[in-house]
């Protein structure tokens, strides 16, 4: 098989086609299911499912802590935990301009396969098509995913606040967004950081594993974390106080923030999440959270209140609380994030 | 987090102690004290946009006394550029061949029909910069396009603007060109304090202005008009501490001119800067601002023998300079001056909000209206059901 360059012929159904799927795609996402090749996976299913699709783009593709492999993985695994449920199967379909470097895709599908080894689920079925230059920016890829909901009673959902939660981040904010921003920038960091793109489904089985009420789950994706607790706030029409002092941002990101005008809590996550559990379970919460290196940083960072109206036809409020103790309302993420001008 | 030869510094060291909840609480209490000797309310213009998001962002209105209001000031440059120059930006980017360059917020503004933006969605080539510099970077790339920097900003950003000329002169660009709408300081808030209705009781001044042109420029306002002038930093207990420097003026009756921000700024300012400055630009006779009006000197163009790099000279027959009034509605203009504030305007957070501007005072973060929008103070909550104690 030439290894140089993608071409429109890999895509074209032929000998090529067969060759990429052997070579590239069995080989590193080797199962049972998907050596069926048949037109559809074919399997067996207990209880209650969880389905969820995403589709992916990112310039550029590989960043520091991850590539677009990596995240169409974590971020459909992720999307399943999010609702308690155990990934179980994928689909994967990759959109290839022509012209792509064979290594650079192989070297996404093999970012792929590891990141799956994190939850066990398994890429079952997946297309492959390959377009003229210009028509996709390098490759986009859309995954699909399947997953089993775990439990009865704990069924996390963004109207399952409830005064007298507390709010918890499983780890320091904003990192993958600053890292894209630095990287299309090629800002110069004295601490490098890197994108926490992650699967989370063990720190979720660990939580579920514990009995951990978990009234509301969500990984603050783009938005960020201030777009999480706003539909949170208006799902389930409660306030939501923040400590601004209580949220982790490490250097590196509270650095570009001052840099260009930006705020942490407006930046993309993917591999940290946002906890709405009953204040008395907040501690064994966060110790459990503790245990995994991918969440050494979760912290409390707010609480639930009843809420209070307030004159902008609202039906939920997010506060944020300096640490003077002055108040402000904290609105979601508007339009594009452009750098302050002085 | 900047890294240069032999050495380095972590950006934090520019801001930690500067938002100290301790120290915050000091100087409330301090001003609070003071305030009561005052005889009358105190207002305080803070006229650079970043002090208005300062102000509202970090919610210091909350902490100071009823005696001591603040007045926004006109020091926005995407707040105070009229329409016809939006629409002149507009028109240079329609044109065939080119690239049109600019900063931040600038791209969102409404012209009078449109706004860059929306243009840039219709197919035209139009991006915001991160730095000035990159503009040269984007010409080499591309020979074969007329590539336009709309410049705007105050004495903080003009020096930017001149090394990037600098730059285009010395590599023989002859595909970069300029549309020069940076604006001064001193002769914006001259205007405002010797109008009639001028309700203005202290200035704060902007750091970033001084690192450049220096304190002395605030001088003269000091002499002609008998305020306190304090030229103050960014963070929270900058704003602050400003305060309490003006307070102690009123009460001492001896209005002055001041450095909070010792810092970084000095009498002189950068002269390096200003002779760059200097090299290639020279004041307008006169520039109309969004809200304020025609104001003479208060502007700046290139010098006539740098006409090839000026858009306003090579694609002349492209811009139209007839004056744009504002929506009927926005009350922009009469909060630029001073004589309003967001809340008194019918369309605040109807009409008008961040995703669908009437007025510019909506778009840039720094625009008082924008400010209060995204940063609305919060009515008193009720008494907590548990302090956060972990």
């Amino acid at each position: 098989m030439n290894k140089g360059h993608i071409s429109l012929s890999h895509g074209g159904g032929g000998v090529e086609t067969q060759q990429l799927i052997q070579q590239l795609f069995y080989a590193h996402f080797d199962n049972e299911l998907l050596r069926q090749a048949e037109d559809a996976a074919v399997f067996e299913a207990n209880g209650a499912l969880a389905f969820t699709t995403d589709s992916f783009t990112v310039s550029p593709i590989f960043f520091k802590g991850g590539d677009i492999g990596k995240l169409a993985v974590a971020g459909t695994v992720n999307d399943l935990a999010m609702m308690a449920a155990k990934p179980l199967y994928l689909s994967c379909a990759f959109m290839i301009e022509e012209g792509l470097p064979f290594q650079s895709l192989e070297r996404i599908v093999s970012s792929m396969a590891l990141e799956l080894k994190k939850t066990g689920a398994k890429v079952v079925c997946g297309d492959t098509k390959v377009v003229p230059k210009g028509a996709v920016d390098q490759l986009f890829i859309n995954t699909s995913g399947i997953g089993e909901l775990m439990s009865d009673q704990i069924r996390p959902s963004a109207q399952g606040l409830q005064p007298g939660d507390v709010i918890l981040v499983s780890g320091d904010i904003g990192r993958h967004g600053a890292v894209i921003l630095a990287e299309r920038e090629t800002l110069q960091l004295q601490a490098p950081i890197e994108s926490d793109c992650n699967s989370v489904w063990p720190a979720v089985a660990a939580l579920l594993a514990a009995g951990i009420p978990l009234h509301a789950l969500r990984d603050a994706t783009r938005g960020g974390l201030a777009a999480v607790l706003n539909e949170w706030a208006q799902a389930s029409a409660v306030s939501i106080d923040v400590q601004e002092a209580k949220l982790p941002i490490s250097e590196s990101v509270q650095g570009i923030c001052e840099l260009l005008g930006f705020e942490a809590f407006d930046f993309a996550n993917e591999g940290t999440f946002v906890l709405s559990v009953p204040a008395e379970v907040a501690d064994e919460a966060l110790a459990i959270l503790h245990q995994f290196a991918f969440c050494k940083n979760a912290a409390m960072i707010g609480e639930v209140l009843e809420f209070q109206p307030y004159p902008k036809g609202t039906t939920g409020l997010v506060i944020l609380t300096s640490p003077w103790g002055a108040q402000r309302v904290l609105e979601p993420p508007q339009g594009e994030l452009l750098p302050r001008i002085c | 987090m900047s890294q240069t030869k032999g050495h380095t510094l972590a950006l934090q060291q520019l801001y930690q102690g500067f938002r100290d909840p301790q120290t915050m609480h000091a100087l409330a209490q301090q001003i609070a004290e003071k305030a009561k000797q005052l005889s009358c309310p105190l207002r305080v213009m803070e006229v650079c946009g970043g002090h208005t998001h300062t102000v509202m962002k970090y919610g210091l209105k909350s902490l100071l006394p009823e005696q001591i209001e603040f007045i926004h000031g006109p020091g926005c440059p995407v707040c105070i550029m009229p329409k016809e120059r939006i629409d002149q930006a507009i028109a240079l980017a329609k044109m065939d061949n080119t690239i049109l360059l600019t900063l931040g917020d600038m791209i969102r503004v409404p012209g009078s029909k449109t706004s860059l933006a929306k243009v840039r969605a219709k197919g035209h080539d139009v991006r915001a910069l991160y730095t000035p510099m990159d503009a040269i970077q984007i010409a080499q790339q591309n020979p074969d396009k007329q590539v336009i920097f709309f410049a705007i900003g105050f004495e903080t950003t003009t020096p930017m603007t001149a090394a990037v000329l600098q730059q285009a002169q010395q590599l023989r660009l002859t595909n970069l060109f300029f549309h020069i709408n940076h604006v001064l300081v001193p002769p914006a808030v001259s205007a405002l304090l010797g109008d009639d209705d001028c309700r203005i009781g202290a200035l704060i001044g902007p750091s970033h202005v001084s690192v450049i042109a220096g304190a002395k420029i605030y001088q003269p306002l000091v002499d002609s008009y008998g305020l306190p002038i304090v030229v103050s930093g960014f963070e929270p207990v900058d704003v602050m501490q400003s305060l309490l420097m003006i307070v102690e003026q009123v009460l001492e009756n001896k209005p002055h001119l001041q450095i909070q921000y010792s810092r970084a700024v000095n009498w002189e300012g950068n002269l390096k800067a200003q002779q760059l400055i200097e090299q290639f630009l020279v004041p307008r006779a006169t520039f109309r601002w969004r809200g304020l009006g025609e104001i003479p000197n208060s502007a700046l163009q290139l010098r006539p023998e740098f006409a090839q790099w000026d858009t306003e000279q090579v694609f002349a027959d492209h811009l139209s300079n007839e004056a744009l009034d504002d929506h009927k509605l926005c009350i922009c203009g009469d909060i630029l001056r001073g004589i309003a504030q967001p809340k008194d305007c019918r369309v605040f957070g109807k009409g008008c909000d961040p995703q669908r501007p009437l007025g510019s005072c909506m778009v840039s973060s720094e625009g008082a209206c924008h400010a209060y929008y995204r940063y609305a103070n919060v009515p008193k909550m009720p008494s907590r059901a548990q302090e956060i104690s972990r």
